[in-house]
């Protein structure tokens, strides 16, 4: 990785201009930069001005004042087909073409390269061709979009924005309507594309998960128009998730680096076990409202302790162990001892009073039955 | 995850390249049979009408030559030829104007006549035929032109071409505000309307004589068309086609939508209005010339995506130039009614045939989308 900037701006101010009135200013005073290779994820609140912010970015609006920077050209400079060699962007919008294959598709990516008629010569078919490899889509060369699914077409439209051979790709929500693993997938292939093609990638996204775990850095914006540039890990450690994305009832746990409703917990049980098991019973407990202390640890880490009502004591233990190859979780609790073999049956058994000082809880049958 | 994936061998490339263009060769003999077959129409209507002329006679008539009966070297010359070739112009012209509306809208029901250019066109051609004629009966003197003078056709030309401009650069400057597709349907709709209902008042006011004119002028046809309007209206047209297909590469990347069409280069204002303006000149000038001609514009297009299994323009232009033509030969052809001396409005023809031809073509498609290009 080099050192130059491939794109940079300059007290940069993003909105709109209106008629009459005062211009809609959405964030001001950016000073950022782009270094080839990198991917950066842009995150924010809904409205944080994250696609104005994109589009001003790719030309498609005009910013309010300041200055934007290419390839240490100014962005106003470029003429259409320069800036189209330079820069492209994978949107959000649906798109119809018709009846185009992955390979047509591709090829108009190619526009800013060829003749009146948009035919390829051999260099451009070549390029077209390395575009849909690299985005492992090869085998979508003569299949038609509209058959595609929409995990395919994402990738198509991704070898589309390669096409173009720019230095600076920009992804409005490329991960908006595909399933978990493709969102993976595609995450992890934009961050191969940036590496492999010393190009600068920012998309937008609302995945925080896949943002902490693939971007080099991140760009946050706060709904008052500040950024926050750094490293994943810099921007949870000083606070900036949660300056960004304060709301009420949430909020962010620094240890998982991800949001939580804010509820009072109703309950404090410890956990004995190992491994998976007992990771997904601590998140199962989790989730119904429990505090969860892990055996030898310390019961006031700092998420939990802010949750927790002070007055309240452990309610119980719960211990995960294999027993004739089957999981089996027992309670313990005011004396007695239940046990269960799945957690559904724990945590009804919990949500319907089974723990903590409610004796007139109303216990299904049933559930005493199945022990 | 490796990086053996990336790299691969040049040979692979050209096996793919070459597979590419040999497919690409498809449609090229498609292209070509689709011009066989226009040029088959153009010699069938020569042959047939009320009376029937063999083909041998008439290529001898058409290579200068004598006709073995002087009168059919008149009837090809003076009466078939002329409306052959108005007749091809026409449908191609409509075919691809047409087929620019669906993709500038991105929409599949969008054409010359959906979007109210021919509307536009009929007010202006209104204008010209019964306001002359209210002008003229006020001036005192009843009497009609009789013939209409090349400079009469060209201000009706005109007038045409002018109206149809207008209301698309209204519609236009609409669009760029709306962005719904269905808004725009509507807009064409109550244009459609709203020149209708100033049409009616303009015959309210007018001679009889005149409402003839202009009513007969709605029925559309290729026939009135003299060689001394051909002069006119061929160069028109002949200039729209050839704007038209000049803007193949840009019609393309406006399928992926306006935006994407800006990141790729593209000046989307002045494509928009050169779009726009081949498009007005070609409605505008066969609507002078031959009337409201519905359906080709909408229905041509289709036929040749879901033909020519694409939505590239490179295709699509010349393919729906030929099929325009053909199909608007062909419906005067079915007009003329063969062997009787009877003739059917135009614009009935090209309706009661075109109609089931798109509902044929659209329930055939799986989804509405594939049918067409936006």
């Amino acid at each position: 990785m080099t050192d130059a900037t491939v794109l940079r701006t300059e007290d940069l101010s993003i909105g709109y201009r209106r008629v009459r009135n005062a211009p809609v200013v959405v964030a001001s005073d950016l000073n950022f930069s782009l270094q080839p290779g990198e991917l950066v994820c842009l995150l924010g609140p809904n409205g944080a001005g994250k696609s104005t912010l994109m589009r001003t970015l790719a030309r498609l609006q005009p910013p309010l004042s300041g200055q934007i920077w290419l390839d240490e050209r100014r962005l106003d400079d470029l003429r259409p087909g320069q800036l189209a060699r330079r820069l492209s962007i994978v949107l959000t919008d649906r798109v119809d073409v018709g009846a185009m294959s992955g390979y047509g598709l591709v090829s108009l990516g190619r526009h800013p390269y060829t003749g009146w008629t948009g035919t390829l010569n051999e260099q451009d078919e070549r390029i077209v061709q390395w575009a849909l490899q690299a985005v492992r889509a090869k085998d979508m060369s003569d299949r038609l979009t509209v058959e595609m699914s929409d995990g395919e077409r994402q990738k198509v439209l991704i070898a589309r924005a390669l096409a173009q051979q720019p230095r600076v790709m920009l992804l409005d929500e490329p991960t908006a309507f595909l399933d978990l693993p493709r969102r993976v997938e595609v995450m992890d292939l934009l961050r191969q594309l940036a590496s492999e093609n010393s190009q600068a990638i920012l998309l937008s996204t609302h995945d925080l998960d896949l943002a902490l775990r693939n971007a080099d850095r991140l760009w946050l914006l706060s709904a008052d128009g500040e950024l926050f540039d750094g490293a994943p890990e810099d921007l949870i450690l000083n606070g900036a998730f949660e300056r960004v994305f304060s709301a009420e009832g949430v909020t962010f746990d620094r240890e998982r680096g991800s949001f939580h409703t804010r509820q009072e917990a109703c309950g404090r049980l410890r956990l004995e076990g190992d491994g998976v098991a007992a990771f997904w019973t601590r998140r199962a407990l989790e989730r119904i409202g429990y505090a969860v202390e892990k055996e030898g640890e310390n019961g006031n880490s700092a998420s939990y302790a802010s949750n927790l009502h002070p007055r309240q004591s452990v309610s119980g233990a719960v211990s995960v162990r294999m027993e004739d190859g089957r999981l089996l979780y027992r309670l313990d609790s005011g004396g007695r001892e239940d046990s269960f073999t799945s957690l559904n049956e724990l945590t009804t058994y919990l949500r319907r009073g089974g723990a903590g000082g409610d004796t007139d809880a109303k216990v299904d049958e049933d559930l005493y039955a199945r022990r | 995850m490796s990086r053996e994936n990336v790299p691969f061998a040049a040979s692979d490339v050209r096996v793919q390249a070459s597979l590419t263009r040999r497919i690409a060769a498809g449609p090229g003999l498609l292209l070509a049979g689709l011009a066989l077959l226009a040029l088959a129409a153009f010699m069938l209507s020569l042959a047939v009408g009320s009376v029937r002329i063999p083909l041998d006679e008439i290529v001898a008539v058409l290579l200068g030559g004598d006709a073995s009966k002087p009168a059919w070297a008149t009837i090809v010359l003076k009466f078939r030829l002329p409306k052959a070739l108005t007749a091809m112009l026409a449908g191609a012209a409509l075919s691809v104007s047409g087929l620019q509306m669906q993709t500038l809208f991105r929409n599949p029901l969008a054409g010359p006549f959906v979007l109210g250019i021919s509307s536009g066109a009929s007010l202006g051609v209104a204008l010209t035929v019964l306001l002359a004629g209210v002008a003229v009966g006020l001036g005192g003197s009843t009497t009609l032109l009789a013939g209409i003078s090349l400079a009469g056709d060209t201000s009706l030309a005109l007038s045409a071409i002018v109206g149809s401009g207008l209301v698309l650069l209204l519609v236009m400057s609409v669009a760029r505000k709306v962005q719904s597709g269905m808004t725009l349907l509507i807009l064409g709709l109550m244009f459609g309307y709203t020149t209708s209902a100033l049409v009616s008042v303009l015959i309210y006011f007018s001679v009889v004589e005149r409402i003839q004119a202009y009513i007969s002028w709605t029925f559309g046809s290729f026939g009135g068309v003299t060689w001394r309007q051909l002069q006119v209206m061929a160069p028109a047209i002949l200039l729209g086609l050839a704007g038209g297909h000049l803007l193949m590469k840009p019609l393309n990347a406006l399928l992926l939508g306006e935006t994407y069409a800006l990141s790729l280069g593209l000046n989307v204002r002045r494509v928009r209005l050169g779009i726009i303006g081949s498009s007005a000149i070609l409605a505008g000038v066969v609507t002078a010339f031959c009337g409201p001609i519905g359906f080709l514009g909408i229905a041509v297009p289709h036929l040749c995506r879901s033909l020519l299994h694409t939505s590239d323009h490179r295709l699509l232009l010349p393919a729906v130039t030929f099929m325009g033509a053909t199909l608007a030969v062909g419906a005067d052809i079915v007009a003329g009614l063969p062997g009787s001396q009877l003739t059917l409005p135009l614009n009935a023809v090209t309706a009661l045939l075109g109609a089931p031809v798109v509902i044929w073509v659209i329930l055939r498609q799986r989804n509405l989308r594939q049918a067409f290009a936006g």
